[in-house]
Formats: C-alpha cells, structure tokens, sequence
C-alpha cells in the first residue's frame, strides 16, 4: 500500500510542483488569496472559486482522460454540454422534477457518447473524424431542444447542482471531487484501468490476450458523454439557464489541455485521472492569477497558449530523446543500449 | 473519363445540383443572379480559408488556429488603420506576412518536434485569439477611402446580381489553389505526405520544406480570408469568426477529400462552400426554418460523406484492375 | 556463367554488429551483369541487414561494397539509388494515392513554364511501363490497379533511378500465380537489359524458375553460393535449414496420446490458407514445418480466430464450436504466442506482472480483478518456474530481453491453464538457454496431458518435441510424418519434394 501511495505522489510531482507554483504567484499578486471564509453556510475565498470554477473542465477531463489513455480523442463533449444542458432545462421547463431532469440529460449523454463509441469501435472511423460530427451537429441540436433561445427555469433543485453548496462546500466542487474519487475508484480497484491502457498501448496484443477492446472503447467514450452531460448540467444551473450556443463552448479544448498538462500522452497509454484533475487545476490557477494580477483579462489566452506550447516542447518526442541522451551521457555509467533504442523507436 | 476517385467530387456536385434545384423549384427566387452574387460574396472569407484547409487535410494534418487568425488579421488592419497613417495595401502586406511566419512557425514545429498538427494548431488557434485580444477587445470599426473603393468595386449581372470584389478574390484563389494542387512540384509533395509519411520520405520528398510550406500557405490564406472579411464587415472584432476552421473542415470533407489525408481535391471544397452557404440561404429564404438547422444538416452531411469514404475506400481494395492487355505485350 | 565477366557489385567481407548480436559475419557477394541471384534464408539469417547496408539503410561495421571496381558507402536510400542501386520491397514503397505517373516521376517530373507537363509525363510513363511489357492508364491512381502492377510500378521506379543494381526484396509474396509471372515477364526484360538483380523470396518454386545462382545466409555467414542448373531444391533446403543433417535419436516417449481433443474439417480461408483438417489430442505435441510463408502462422492464426476462417468446422471434444475470435478461442481455453512478439504479444509499457495476468484477466472480465495477492502469487510462480530474468515485477515488459519477453508470454497462457497450446516461433530470437528451457517446457506440459501445436523454422526443434509432424507448402498440407519418419531429412525432402509441388 505504501509503495502504491508512492508511486502515485512520484507521478503527480510535476503537476503538484507546477500547481503549487501557480497558486504561490497567485498568493503573490494577491496576498488574501488563500484566505477562506464562512459566511451564511457558505465556503467563501479565492482557492474555492478555483475549485469551483474548474469544475466544468474538471469533470470533462475525467472522461477525455480514459478515451486519451485508448490513443482516441473526443472533441464533441463541449456540444455534449450544451445538449445535455438544454436537455435538463427544457425538462423541469416542461414541469417535471429536477431528479428526472437530470437522469435525462445523462441518459442524452450517455448515449451521445455511445453514438461516438460506436462509430470508433465498429464503423472504425478515426476518433478525431468520428467526434467531429456531433461536435459540428451537436450546438444545433441543442439549439432544437432549447428553441434558439437561453432557456431559464427557476427550479431550486436544478439549481442547487450549479449555484448551492452541500455542507457548506459549493455543489459542483463535491460533484467533480466526488465524481473523480469514483472514476478513479473503479478503474483503478477493477482490471479496468490496466485493460484500457492495454488497448492504448498495443490494441493488436490486446486483442490476441482476449481483451474485448470494441467494448471497451464503446465504454470509455460513454463516460466521457456521461461526464460532459454532468459538467454541462452544472453550468446551466450555475447561470439557471440553458445557453446552446455558449455553454462549454471550446471546454474540450481545455480538457484535451488539461490531460496533455497532466503528463497523459495523447499517443495512449498508462494515464492518470488525478494528475488530468490536477492539470484542470493548474489551467482554472492560471486563470485566476490573471485575474488577480489586475492584468487585462485579454491576456488570458496569450499566457494560456505560451504555456502550453512550453508544455508541449518539454513534452515532445524529439525534446524528450535529447533529454534522454543529455542526462544518459552525463551518467558515469551508460545505461544499456536497449532502452536508448526503444525511446529511438518510439519516435519514429 | 470518370476515375474512381473522382467519385466524391462527383457526388459533391450532384448533391450541389440536386440541392439548388429542390431550392429553386420552392423558390424560383433563388435561381437569380443576386442570389448567385451573395452566395459567392458571403462566403468569400470562409471559402479562401477553406482552400488552405483542403491543402492541410490533404496532407494528413488539420489546422484549427484559421478562425482566430481571420480575427487577428481584421483587428490588426482596424487597429493599424486606427493608429497609423499607414496605406491598406502596406498594411495587407504586412498582416500577410505576419500570418504566413506564423503559418510557417506552426508547420515547423510540427515537423521538427513531431508534435500532432491537432494539438500544435490548438495552441496556435489560442495564441492568434489572444493577440487580436491584446491588440483590441472591442470592435473596431475601419474607415479609409481605400476601403470605400475597394468595396464599391463590383461587377453588376444581368438580373441584379453584384459580383463584388471579395467574391472575385475567393475564385482566384481557389483557381490558383487548383493549379497548385495539381501542376506544380509543392502540390504534388502535399497529395505524397498525406498519402504516407514515410513512404514520401523514402520516394525523396522534401519533408521539412513541405510541411512548413503548407502550414504557412494555410496561415496566409486565412491572413487573406482575414483581409477579404475586414472589408466584408469594415471592422476588426476579436470576437468574430469563432469556430469557422469548423465549418471550413466541414467544407473540406462535403467536398469530398480524406480526413486522413492524401485523396481529395480543391474543387471540391468549392462545392463544399456553395453547399453549405445554399443551407443557409434556403433558411433565410423560408423563413420559418430556424437557423440552427444549418449546423444539424451540416453535421449529418459530414457523417454521410464520411461513412461514403469509408465506403469507397474499402470497395477500393476490393476490386483491384489488373494490367489490361498485358498478356498481348508479353 | 558470367566468371569471365566483372561483377557489378561486389561485397567483400561485410559485418555489421547490433548490441549483443552478430548481424552479418564476413559476407561475400558476387553480382554480374544480367543475372538474377537468389538471396536465400530463414527468419534472422543477415537477408534483410545485408540488403539494408547495401542500400544505405544500415551503415556496415567491416568489409567493403565494390561498385563497378570503385567502393561506395551510401548513406541513404537516395544515396544508394544515386549510385544505382535500386530496391523494391514486398509492401509497395510507392504512394496509393497518386497516380501511376505522378509514383514514376515523383520528385523529377518533367515541367513546362514552371508547371508540370502533366500530358508529357503521362506519355512518358506510358512509353516507359511499355517497356515492360505493361499496358495501364497512367492517369489513373497506383490503388485502382492489382498489387502486381504496382510491383511493377515500383520495379520501373527503381530501374529508371538506379539503373546497375535491382533488388527485390520478396517482391512476389503477396501475388497469385498469374501476376507472379507479370513480375517475372519483367525481371526477364531486365535481365536481357544487363542489370543484376538480387532476388529475395521464401519461394523455392519461384528461386529455381527465374534465378542464375542463388547464395544461402544462415546466422549472418554466407552457407554457400550455387550455380542452381546443377542443383536440386533439397540441397538448397539442406543448406537453408540443416545445421548438420545427421539425423540424433531421440528418446521419444512412445505416442501415449490421449483422447482427440480438437478436430477441424475443411478448415481455411480463401488467400489465407487453402482448407485443411487437423487433429489433436491431449497430450501430443503437432509440429508445423515448412518454410517462411508456408502458412504455418496462418494455420495458427485461422485456428486461433485471429484471422475469421470461411470455411470448414472446428470440433472440441466432439462439439461443434465457433472461433471467430481470439475471445471465442479463449474461451475454450485455447492460447497463442505469436510469431511477431513485438507487435502482436507484449503490451510494452505495461509491467511484467500486469503482461503476465493480461489473458486471465481479459478472460475473467474488468469487473472481477483478479486480487492482489493472487496477482503477485502468479505472477511470482511464474518467474520462478520459467526462470524469467528480471530486476523487478514492476519494469515494463520492454525492458526485457527476448528470451525473457518469450517467457513472460508463455506465463500469460500458462496462467490461463489452456488444455490446447499454440506456439509459433517459440523459440525466435532468442538466446541459446532460453532456447533449451522452452524446449523442456514443452516437452513437460505434453507429459502434463496438454495439447500442443508448434509452429517452427527450426527443424531440430520440432523434431525433438514433436510426436507429429506436418509440412506446409505454399499455403497447404502436404505431409504428415509419424513417428520415425520424423527426422530433419524427411522434413526437409518433405519440404522441398518437387513431385508434390508439381501436383497443385
């Protein structure tokens, strides 16, 4: 159990380092930022608005996290929001209970994401080209369902998930935490996990040791529909109203960023859900601290795009290799040829 | 003579044809020059962003950065025009520069770094969005007379249609694009990446040199999709042509090329284009149909043509010709 | 023939060393004008390194490449097709998507005004595959045409940039008898042309029918090199195969086989393998020989339901059963190691305990994990008992040599407690001990009531192992061996028996 805990933190470090670092600078710009009051039954201060407001892309890159781990993608969880939000809201519009409302709206995501399932597993259509389709048709379906317009509804249940707080912790923090331990859970205390980065690895070996892949592929990407159908469900209840042209409205970009920040190789493989939640985090920090800076919040998206890019280089296949040989040649012993040569494979 | 591969294109066409007559029986309005014009002036900055996409698919790649560097190009002009007493014409060459280093940048980093075009582009798409923020939040109107001329330039049809200038520019490129495509060496590089990677290395394709070349040709496409919508609007809004790399992909495949690469043809994403600005005047021309339905239809065609290539590819490997009259030679 | 000739190219003394290995030791090479020289062996004998330093793939460690009297060292492809040295690979190096002049003239297509002359250079590759005797529509793209054509292509690609040297790297394994004598139509024209063309291919057939001379390599050393107008297809395959082809007795334990476990009837598929029957029974070890392309993994793999048979029945212990897919398969408690551990066995990144459980695992469903004690206890039995090398149970698989790799994969199966074992190539590539051990466990699982299917280029092995023995060749069954039949010499006249090729 203690090498596990370890070999989790050893994992992690990076993430936790960088985080770490950007919360510091937020300290930094904004001294009062780690102070948390109680006001009115209500967590208040800088670090729960962090955790609250990364919870749409929280939530998304717990599913963006295993499709990545079986060398898919799916880029249409952000329409997927917008659908199951509009879903939601027409339902408790139309005067139903807001249990029913958000049973349906994860049964539309559910079955958006089988839909993406499908055509990856069976029809064997590229997981980019596959989930282009319902990224492109999915703001219009969602548009069908609301009418065009902002749909409001003023259901306290519904909006309890976005905008209320259980024991004083704002709801959709305990939502993505909750949601994230269980994930992890199940893929992790089940063969789940160890089959999915099988498939991701080497789909062919996978196949001969007798792992179902199709199904499981069909699986990881019905989370995935069922994980934006929650994100997209808390953020129209946050604004208590369904908006299909905006809602989620380039999130899977930020979830696809916050598994790559996550150390998860988007070429499959061993992935880790904390490290992609840890990631969200680290995006929802930088945020803040432009935020806070009193820097112009245009600036926004230049720092986001630098750091991913820097992210990116130190990633890369090819940086990697000359790091490899850098630290490999600055050994006193030189390791082994055979895993020069692998690394070497791996890039080609 | 009809080749094999010509059949996506051909399918294009005939889903263009038998659309504008269903339009047209509804709505004999439609067959009009105006409407023609529109269509053509419309769609001018999408569709010569589109011709830069098509070369991007059709080596296997994908560039999600054209709708923030259309942005970019139109608040750099407003803002420039704005702050400076600089010429549009220096000030075109300026922001097409800029945007083709860009382009070229993206391209190196993929090949050198071998990072995959979705993500390096995604990176890019933020970073062209950030700058047209930086430069300005709101929308900045342009006023020069240059502006003024270049937009009363226009070719008046029999029927009231006006050709205008935009319109113009989006033919010549995709002409241009078409000769590229197939009649020079470069073109001819692109078809051989997207066809296999290491296959054009091994054949004496020049890689680096390729790619760069067809990121930064997209690059500088949508600096000039960029142009072409600043004197469509006269204005630069950083806000503006979000998600048109979407709907200029969506073109790309109706038209008939490869997602994956190496099959395909700038033609055909000219049809892409009529198609989809068609939906869009149909709706308008109804009226009661709501616009959200041009995303919806969008969507099932790019699953239609989609599936139709998964099918033309696998009957392809079926029936394989062999030599014809090879035994007589031999 | 040509001794009174200079050769074109000339090999003196190759050698090329990976880490741990000896690629190609010493390798002489003639080549003359105008003839056409098999290069002849197993899986692992140099063909392919010696064909990469020759095209500059490989940078050669010794010896020296005489072009023409002059020595040369490519350094790439482009290099070595400069000094005129040209290569065409059994998967068509050429890009489907162009068409056929656009594959002949990609880089150096001819140009008018900046542009391409599109309707010159579609004449000129008319002109130019008419030469070869071929008639197609230039215009259209090289994937509309068979794979024969498109050889060809490739051929006509090579010859127009080299022009001294062609080699063929098993240019005909992927054709039907038909197109085989297009490819040959051409290689004759080239041939009359004066070009020396190395040819590669694992058919005997096909080495007898177009080739001068043929050189066998065997472990990186060249066997020996033949004039083949005086020699007989068995002396070829003594020197592919025979180590030294005195035959040892062995102690076989007389054939207690047991009760017929798995029976199939007409089984095959079309292109793949041509329908066969086959019976198993516990307790008995079935060795597959024949050479590279023979069929034997595809005999595995059909059996398997890697590859979905269309014809024929399988029958477990007398019921009828389906096997279309690895899971069906599995199910019965059947288990394969592949030829090509690389890529269809080990799940690299994944530890070696995680590549042990893997089968049982998939078998047993994600929703039941196997628990952790039980993991570990597996996955320790299993290093014990195989004597599986490693620093840690934690290390990827990867890292693993070979030999080891092998045995991890044998524990998968193992693991699985499988009543029907294939394995094909157990023993490639790897090291002498290793080699001893999987051929002990063999021996015991038979003892233990198993039955086995053994798939093998190595005919000392599968003579020591087996109590049956079945030779393919060219994708069917030809022989059944028995008991003392069983002895390398008969597999190989098996193997290379003229007279039954001539029945097809």
């Amino acid at each position: 159990m203690a090498s596990q805990v370890h070999s989790t933190m050893k994992r992690i470090m990076p993430q936790l380092i960088i985080l770490i670092a950007v919360l510091f600078l937020n300290f930094l710009v904004f001294p009062d930022f780690f102070r948390i009051e109680f006001q009115n039954g209500r967590l208040f201060g800088n670090l729960i608005d962090v955790l609250n407001r990364g919870a749409p892309t929280a939530l998304l890159c717990i599913g963006m996290t295993l499709v990545i781990a079986t060398k898919g993608i799916d880029l249409s969880v952000g329409a997927v929001m917008a659908i199951a939000g509009a879903t939601a809201a027409s339902i408790v519009v139309d005067g139903h209970s807001w249990q029913t409302a958000l049973l349906g709206a994860l049964a539309v995501g559910a079955l958006c994401g089988f839909w993406n399932g499908f055509l990856v597993a069976y029809l064997r259509i590229q997981p980019i080209v596959a989930t282009l389709v319902l990224m492109v048709a999915g703001r219009g379906i969602a548009q069908l369902i609301t009418e065009g317009t902002i749909l409001t509804f003023l259901n306290p249940g519904l909006i309890h998930l976005g905008a209320g707080t259980m024991v004083g912790v704002p709801t959709p923090i305990v939502i993505w935490v909750l949601l994230g331990l269980i994930v992890t859970a199940v893929v992790r205390k089940t063969a789940l996990g160890m089959l999915i980065e099988a498939i991701g690895i080497n789909e062919s070996s996978s196949r001969l040791a007798g792992i179902n892949s199709r199904v499981l592929i069909v699986c990881v990407y019905l989370i995935s529909g069922f994980c934006a159908a929650l994100a997209g469900v808390i953020v129209a209840a946050d604004i208590k109203g369904a908006d299909a042209n905006n809602a989620g409205l380039w999130l899977e970009l930020d979830a696809i960023l916050a598994v790559v920040i996550g150390g998860n190789s988007l070429l499959g493989g061993r992935f880790s859900i904390l490290a992609s939640l840890l990631g969200a985090l680290i995006i929802q920090s930088v945020n803040s601290v432009i935020l806070l800076s009193g820097l112009p919040p245009e600036f926004n998206l230049v720092i986001k795009a630098l750091l991913i890019i820097a992210i990116l280089v130190i990633q890369s296949p090819t940086v990697k290799h000359a790091l490899y040989i850098l630290r490999a040649s600055a050994e006193p012993t030189p390791p082994a040829p055979a895993p020069v040569q692998e690394v070497k494979e791996g890039t080609q | 003579m009809i080749r094999s591969t010509h059949l996506p294109l051909l399918i294009t066409i005939a889903t263009f044809i038998l659309a504008y007559t269903l339009c047209a029986s509804q709505y004999p309005a439609m067959l009009s020059t105006r409407v023609v014009a529109n269509l053509l002036t419309d769609n001018a900055f999408l569709g010569i962003a589109a011709v830069g996409m098509t070369f991007v698919i059709l080596s296997g790649g994908i560039d999600l950065s054209v709708g923030s560097v259309i942005a970019f190009t139109g608040v750099f002009l407003a803002v420039i025009m704005r702050d400076t007493s600089i010429h549009p014409l220096a000030a075109f060459a300026l922001v097409l520069a800029v945007t083709i280093a860009f382009g070229a940048a993206m391209g190196a980093m993929i090949h050198y770094l071998e990072m995959p075009p979705f993500i390096v582009t995604l990176a890019g798409m933020f970073l062209a969005r950030g700058a047209a923020y930086v430069l300005s939040t709101d929308s900045v109107p342009i006023a020069h007379e240059f502006y003024d001329t270049l937009q009363s330039l226009y070719w008046k049809a029999p029927g009231g249609g006006r050709f205008r200038l935009t319109g113009i520019i989006m033919l010549l490129t995709f002409l241009t694009g078409i000769i590229v495509a197939h009649r020079t060496k470069f073109g001819q590089n692109v078809y051989a990446v997207g066809g296999g990677l290491p296959t054009a290395r091994l054949m004496g394709v020049p890689l680096a040199q390729t790619t760069i070349g067809i990121y930064a040709t997209s690059g500088g496409l949508a600096g000039l999709a960029g142009i072409v919508f600043s004197l469509y609007t006269s204005a630069g809004y950083s806000l503006a042509t979000v998600g048109v790399e979407l709907d200029a992909i969506a073109a790309v495949v109706i038209g008939g090329t490869l997602l994956t690469g190496g099959t395909g043809f700038v033609a055909g994403t000219f049809f892409g284009i009529l198609i989809m600005g068609l939906i869009q005047t149909f709706i308008v021309f109804d009226g009661t149909l709501s616009s959200w339905w041009t995303k919806i239809v969008i969507g099932g065609l790019l699953f239609g043509f989609i599936l139709l290539q998964k099918g033309l590819t696998w009957a392809t490997t079926l029936r394989r010709k062999p030599a014809t009259e090879f035994a007589a030679q031999s | 023939m040509a001794s009174t000739q200079s050769p074109v190219l000339e090999c003196k003394g190759i050698s090329k060393f990976f880490p741990g290995a000896i690629a190609l030791d010493a390798v002489d090479l003639k080549l003359y004008p105008g003839e056409v020289h098999a290069l002849l062996g197993e899986n692992g004998a140099g063909k392919s390194t010696l064909i990469k330093c020759l095209t500059g793939a490989y940078r050669r460690d010794g010896g020296m490449i005489l072009l023409d009297g002059e020595e040369v060292s490519p350094r790439s492809t482009q290099d070595s097709q400069k000094l005129g040295i040209g290569t065409v690979y059994q998967e068509v190096n050429l890009l489907p998507n162009l068409t056929i002049a656009e594959n002949l003239f990609l880089g150096r297509q001819p140009m008018r005004g900046g542009f391409i002359a599109q309707r010159k250079m579609h004449a000129m590759a008319k002109d130019l595959l008419a030469e070869f005797g071929l008639k197609v529509n230039p215009a259209e793209p090289l994937e509309t045409y068979s794979v024969a054509v498109q050889q060809v292509v490739a051929i006509a690609r090579a010859v127009e940039l080299s022009g001294k040297v062609l080699i063929l790297d098993e240019p005909t394994a992927s054709l039907d008898r038909d197109e085989v004598q297009l490819v040959f139509s051409v290689i004759e024209k080239l041939k009359a042309r004066g070009l020396a063309i190395v040819f590669i291919t694992h058919f005997l057939d096909q080495v007898f029918e177009i080739s001068d001379r043929a050189t066998v390599l065997r472990n990186g050393r060249v066997i020996g090199t033949r004039e083949l107008a005086g020699t007989t297809q068995t002396d070829i395959v003594t020197l592919m195969l025979g180590r030294q082809l005195e035959d040892r007795i062995h102690d076989r334990a007389p054939s207690e086989a047991g009760d017929t476990l798995i029976e199939l009837k007409n089984f095959g598929r079309r292109g793949v393998m041509e329908p066969f029957d086959l019976t198993v029974r516990k307790g008995e070890v079935v060795g597959l020989a024949g050479l590279l392309g023979s069929g034997r993994t595809e005999t595995s793999n059909l059996i398997f339901g890697a590859i979905h048979a269309d014809q024929g029945e399988a029958l477990l212990e007398g019921q009828r059963i389906s096997l279309k897919s690895p899971r069906d398969a599995i199910g019965h408690r059947f288990a394969l190691c592949p030829e090509d551990r690389k890529n269809d066995g080990i799940v690299g990144d994944l530890s070696v305990r995680e590549n042990i459980i893997l089968a049982l695992q998939a078998r047993q469903g994600w929703f039941r994990p196997l628990p952790k004690a039980k993991i570990n206890e597996l996955a320790e039995a299993y290093v014990k008992a195989l004597d599986i090398r490693l620093a840690s149970l934690d290390m990827p698989i990867r890292l693993l040599s070979g030999g080891n790799q092998q045995k991890v994969l044998l524990a998968r199966w193992l693991a699985t407690n499988p009543s029907f074992l294939i394995l094909d190539e157990p023993t490639r590539g790897i090291d002498v001990g290793a080699h001893a051990e999987i051929i002990a466990l063999i021996e015991r699982l038979r003892e233990d009531g198993m039955a086995l299917l053994v798939a093998s280029s190595e005919l000392e092995e599968l003579v020591a192992y087996s109590t049956r023995v079945i030779v393919l060749r060219d994708r069917r069954q030809v022989r059944e061996l028995k008991g003392d039949e069983i002895t390398t010499a008969n597999i190989v006249t098996a193997i290379a028996d003229e007279q039954m090729a001539e029945a097809v």
